[in-house]
């Protein structure tokens, strides 16, 4: 165990490292940041001078040395348009990502775990088509129709919830969070609810997808002749062996969420990571981008990792080594 | 055992009474009446032989007692009598109280019917958590005792084992170990060797046959195999097309058959006796069993076929404890 951890954590290091080879050759190809930061009736010599300061006069590789070294230090450089740290921007605004993306997922999951299994376990009925129905509605509607739907009836029409921000946050352990207030809970269902349509309609096929393949095994026919209720077939017997392709969806849904929540965040001028991430583009704040490629790729090497951990989990016949 | 005594001779002497079961899936091509007019009876302490070929509708009267039928399925009609209690109209929470605890069944396949997912313990427990109010401690002895009954050595440590540690016959072993578990009165085992290498085959029968005597428990046993049920059972009911063709006493029945498809089945048992002689089979296959034909089920394989059987299907008449469906039945000594 010990020691497939510590080759998983190997090759997570590498992973990253690969990543970080790609992630800075993309950005030096990609436009010349040193005119973002400069007044436009600059002389050459100041332009050569910002060149300079920024580091932009040496050599490619020698930029790449720079940056890994700076990196090994836990310095991933400074934001040219906010001239802070850019891991200090990405980290004041993760949370607040962080938090519409849980309360999404776990909300998809709440809502789309049952409705599967109910439609798994009796696919002819009238109500087991119309869950899929909507589904399939959950996945083919773009989440910004989705998002502003939302905003014009809740909150313009009927006035339920907030259109737009934070709402009143908490300082938790050097957080700022909004799930601890009711009024940031006001400010996150919207939001959220957005981000979970589309993974709750996916959840819901693969549960519906693996209930049906298990529903026809020996043994759940062998728990119903134990006298085991509906009930406890169908949930203490059959999902957990439908769960494994679920885990996995899960697990790459959530990756995908916390990186792309952008239109979503952008809809609701929700202040986290995706409206930073378009502001940085714009102005092509290179350290900022690289930062937050960085983070996904880190966010999804260490889900992938939890995932195959939750597999050895829930079925003992998967090993690691 | 003195004061069982009085309790036992007052309770009737039949345990399971099936009267006339119909029970038939409406499929998109057609219905299929798996089961169609078939009625026998089981006496306490009894081994009752369920015999016909694949696709004769064994597994489904076997289904249909402990209310297991899926739609498309249904019961169309028939009574299911089991300790004086009407089971095909009996409530799902009633039959959920009945099954495991009263009636118990046996699986076909062992490496399918356990959960792969929870440990030998966890699916034993479960049946005593249902039906029963031992406390952890005494469920955890009782697992321990009957894992031990059956044969499984170092049961104890076993119960934290998953089936998929277990060879397919120690997990049959687990599975019949379910099935005491509760001390049910009637154990309905499908087909309970057919999925087993032959050398387990003998094993795992003796272990049934001690295991339904100990507890003084019945047992239907569904088989295609009359070797089997020859050995095992005091009664014996041959199934066609989902009809009862045959019924006795299965001493009587294997020594003289009356009707033909019985003796067909008999003389496919390979004969150590004869041991050279070509193996005989029943000619052709089961029919469609969406299709079929006008009189009896069994006259495009039948040697002794006649007018009478291609016009009017045969009743089930009685004689004693025999009962038999055919037009022509076998005189006692004839073959064919």
């Amino acid at each position: 165990m010990l020691g497939y951890t510590i080759k998983r954590l190997l090759q997570m290091v590498f992973v990253l490292w690969i990543v970080s080879v790609i992630v800075f050759l993309m950005m030096s190809f990609t436009g010349d940041p040193v005119f973002m930061v400069i007044p436009i009736d600059s002389t050459q010599a100041e332009i050569d001078q910002a060149r300079r300061i920024l580091g932009l006069d040496r050599s490619l590789f020698e930029q790449y040395l720079v940056f890994m070294k700076g990196m090994l230090q836990g310095d991933f450089g400074r934001s040219y348009v906010y001239r802070q740290p850019a891991m200090d921007l990405i980290l004041e605004r993760l949370p607040a990502t962080m938090e519409i993306v849980v309360v999404a997922m776990i909300f998809a999951a709440l809502v789309a775990v049952p409705l599967g299994v109910y439609a798994g376990a009796n696919p002819n009925r009238t109500t087991s088509r119309a869950i899929m129905s909507g589904s399939l509605l959950g996945i083919s509607l773009p989440s910004f129709w989705v998002g502003m739907m939302l905003i014009f009836l809740l909150a313009v029409q009927w006035q339920i919830f907030p259109s737009s921000g934070r709402g009143e946050t908490v300082d938790f352990l050097g957080l700022k969070l909004s799930i601890l207030t009711l009024d940031g809970w006001y400010h996150i269902i919207l939001p959220s609810l957005t981000l979970s349509l589309a993974t709750m309609a996916i959840i819901l096929r693969i549960t519906r997808a693996g209930m049906m393949e298990v529903m026809r095994q020996d043994y759940m026919k062998f728990a119903r002749a134990k006298g085991v209720s509906r009930r406890g077939v169908l949930y203490g017997h059959g999902l957990r062996n439908a769960l494994i392709p679920v885990v996995t969806i899960f697990g790459l849904q959530l990756g995908d969420l916390i990186a792309f929540a952008t239109i979503t965040e952008t809809i609701f001028a929700w202040p986290g990571l995706g409206k930073l991430l378009i502001d940085s583009i714009y102005r092509a704040d290179r350290p900022v981008i690289v930062v937050y490629l960085m983070l996904v790729a880190f966010i999804f090497v260490v889900i992938n990792f939890l995932v195959d951990m939750v597999y050895t989990w829930i079925d003992p016949r998967i090993t690691v080594k | 055992m003195a004061e069982a005594k009085p309790a036992n001779a007052a309770a009737p002497e039949t345990l399971l009474r099936v009267e006339d079961l119909r029970t038939w899936f409406h499929t998109f091509s057609g219905t299929v009446k798996a089961v169609d007019g078939v009625s026998f009876s089981v006496k306490r302490g009894e081994i009752m032989g369920l015999v016909g070929e694949s696709g004769g509708g064994k597994s489904v009267v076997g289904f249909s007692i402990l209310g297991l039928i899926d739609p498309p399925g249904k019961i169309e009609s028939g009574a299911i009598e089991f300790n004086g209690e009407n089971l095909k109209d009996a409530g799902d929470a009633r039959l959920r109280d009945i099954r495991g605890r009263d009636i118990a069944m046996v699986f076909q396949d062992p490496m399918t019917s356990l959960n792969p997912l929870h440990t030998v313990g966890e699916q034993m427990d479960e049946m005593l958590r249902l039906h029963t109010d031992m406390d952890a401690g005494q469920r955890q002895a009782r697992c321990v005792q009957v894992l031990e009954d059956v044969g499984i050595s170092r049961a104890a440590d076993r119960l934290k084992s998953y089936p998929h540690q277990f060879s397919g016959g120690m997990r049959q072993r687990v599975v019949i170990a379910i099935a005491m578990l509760a001390q049910p009165k009637l154990v309905i085992a499908d087909e309970p060797t057919t999925a087993l290498d032959v050398t387990i085959q003998a094993q795992i029968l003796k272990l049934m046959r001690r295991q339904i005597r100990d507890n003084g428990a019945s047992m239907i046993l569904v088989t295609h195999d009359l070797a089997v049920v020859s050995e095992m059972a005091d009664h014996i009911t041959v199934l066609y097309c989902g009809k009862v063709v045959e019924r006795g006493p299965t001493d009587d029945v294997i020594r003289r058959p009356s009707h033909p498809y019985t003796r067909g089945l008999i003389d496919s048992i390979p004969n150590p006796a004869h041991r050279m002689a070509r193996l005989k089979q029943i000619p052709g296959a089961v029919p469609d069993i969406r299709k079929l034909p006008k009189g009896c089920n069994f006259q495009d394989r039948c040697p002794r076929v006649g007018t009478l059987c291609r016009e009017s299907e045969p009743p089930l008449v009685a004689t004693g404890a025999r009962a038999h469906a055919c037009h022509f039945p076998l005189k006692e000594g004839e073959t064919e």
